[in-house]
């Protein structure tokens, strides 16, 4: 009897409370606002299909159709090459959120709709394959599946397959790559106050120390620096790059949350921190940094920050080699 | 002696390790789920005699439920953040040590296997693409990419919602919707829960409901 009335009290008091709760629910309206940049005039965008485009396309042959999906499995669970070709904690939708298909979050449909294309990068034109193949030498701290693979050949499709319907090498994209705040660092961006946006909006999901979290050892919410994370080569730890993907990006499902101030500082904290090695160190950062200064002009790479030269060691995390095979020069006319 | 002082620095180092409150005691936990905060009703009375809950009544399961996660909840509805006045009049005059108690109590129970669905075939097939694919065209993240594989849950910050009970599942998601929930850091749940529309609400709600809380054994 005592708990019968208690709980008739309970739900009594129910009906009194909504009102208060009235009052909360004010401050919050915009937090269902997707906040992301515009598109500039005159420039192109495209909507890549869905996962449901894909297996409703009664154009597509059924062995490309398996190709195709298989590519997009590779691209969501790319830890299934963990220990051959991935040897860090990354999948590529990691960075290129929404399957690869979201603007903002490096679309890949302009990989397969741009390339083969000059490269600054690695100073010579590159294929669709050999760009995918750059993601696996830095972002994922591994190798690449061998090219023209089952491997490769199922990335590149799913790739192609974004690209359905895009107009081939118009170059003035909306939405490509991560530089929506451009590409100069501010004179006034702060490692402290990084870190202080990095404790309020990231360590919940990427962990105090930036080490992600794992259940039953799969990956839910990547690192952030250490050995689990992307490399020293690997466009993120260009602060440009890394500004512009959580202003618009992060933290997940909100945004353009951040302001521009909070995403360089917090941008500049995160690739402040240690991580593997770049495959094409020479053995001393500060040189490898001159050496590749168009990439590293943009990174804190073999510069001193907080009395220490960022990079100068020879962790190479799990990955048991430094350079894979896959990063050599190529040119033309001497072949 | 020497254990109890070896306890003390175990605590502290506890302590300093994470703001986390004092671990909890499950058998002590035990003895409150029944007695209840001396004013009010056990927690059986709407959450099962398991901590099984009650889907008619939009009482959650508990059993099995991280303990951390438990305790962050127990507490915000004492600080207002969460708002039920159930949960608020009958916990209140708990303290955080029985909070955690409690909390590692429900813990150790184990979760019975979830009831059949009775939603429909395509309401399920919505509610599984929303869970673990999402619907990014409305900006939504599938559910499994915070509560983690099969959605059982990561840690006491992305609870296990698989298992759940669908009645609560859709009640919590509007309160999401209507700012009731203001307990947690960064709000992530707030964001996409007001993206949600009914529709897919009732579909994730029926289709977490269906699957198992823990992996199968």
């Amino acid at each position: 009897m005592k708990l019968l009335n208690a709980i008739t009290l309970s739900l009594a008091a129910l009906f009194t409370a909504s009102l208060s709760v009235a009052a909360i629910a004010m401050q919050n309206n915009d937090m269902s606002q997707v906040k992301l940049p515009s598109m500039k005039p005159g420039q192109y965008d495209h909507q890549a299909p869905t996962l449901a485009d894909i297996e409703n396309d009664s154009e597509l042959h059924p062995e490309l159709k398996k190709v195709v999906l298989k590519g997009r499995d590779l691209f969501m669970n790319t830890q299934q090459l963990r220990g051959k070709y991935v040897f860090n904690d990354m999948n590529c939708k990691s960075c290129h959120m929404g399957e690869g298909r979201m603007a903002w979050s490096g679309p890949v449909w302009p990989a397969a709709t741009t390339l083969p294309d000059f490269r600054g990068k690695n100073g010579h034109v590159n294929s669709l394959e050999e760009r995918i193949a750059g993601c696996f030498s830095f972002s994922m701290n591994g190798t690449a599946p061998e090219y023209g693979s089952d491997t490769m050949l199922a990335l590149a499709a799913y790739h192609q397959y974004m690209a359905k319907g895009a107009k081939v090498y118009d170059r003035n994209i909306g939405g490509r790559g991560f530089s929506s705040l451009g590409k100069d660092i501010p004179k006034d961006v702060s490692f402290g106050q990084g870190a202080a946006v990095y404790a309020n909006n990231c360590a919940v999901c990427h962990g105090p120390n930036g080490e992600g979290k794992k259940v039953d050892g799969e990956v839910v919410f990547p690192p952030l620096w250490g050995d689990g994370s992307y490399n020293w080569g690997a466009g993120m730890t260009r602060i440009f790059t890394a500004a512009s993907f959580i202003q618009n990006n992060m933290p997940l499902g909100q945004p353009g949350r951040l302001s521009d101030k909070e995403a360089w500082d917090v941008a500049y904290f995160i690739n402040g921190q240690e991580r593997p090695q770049d495959p094409r160190y020479t053995g001393d950062a500060k040189e490898t940094r001159q050496k590749y200064l168009n990439f590293h002009k943009a990174t804190l790479y073999g510069t001193e920050l907080n009395g220490k030269v960022l990079g100068q060691h020879d962790n190479t995390g799990e990955k048991p080699f430094l350079k894979p095979e896959v990063l050599k020069p190529r040119t033309f006319g001497d072949e | 002696m020497k254990i109890k002082v070896l306890f003390a620095a175990w605590v502290c180092a506890g302590l300093m390790q994470a703001p986390a409150y004092a671990k909890g005691d499950a058998a002590n936990g035990q003895a409150l789920a029944t007695q209840g905060d001396g004013s009010g009703a056990p927690c059986a009375a709407c959450h099962g005699a398991n901590g099984e809950g009650m889907a008619a009544g939009t009482f959650p399961r508990i059993a099995g439920l991280d303990a951390d996660y438990a305790l962050r909840q127990m507490v915000a509805f004492q600080q207002g953040k969460r708002v039920n006045p159930a949960m608020t009049m009958n916990i209140d005059n708990f303290n955080q040590q029985q909070l955690a108690d409690l909390a590692a109590y429900f813990a150790t129970l184990p979760v019975a296997a979830p009831a059949a669905a009775t939603a429909s075939q395509a309401q399920l097939e919505l509610g599984k693409k929303l869970a673990l694919q999402g619907d990014w065209d409305n900006y939504l993240p599938p559910c499994a990419s915070c509560h983690g594989p099969n959605n059982q849950g990561v840690d006491g910050n992305f609870p296990g919602i698989a298992g759940q009970h669908a009645s609560y599942l859709k009640q919590q998601l509007q309160a999401w919707q209507q700012g009731q929930r203001q307990s947690d850091p960064v709000q992530l749940m707030e964001a996409i829960a007001k993206r949600l529309s009914p529709e897919q609400i009732d579909a994730v709600a029926a289709y977490l409901a269906s699957q198992p809380a823990a992996p199968q054994q």
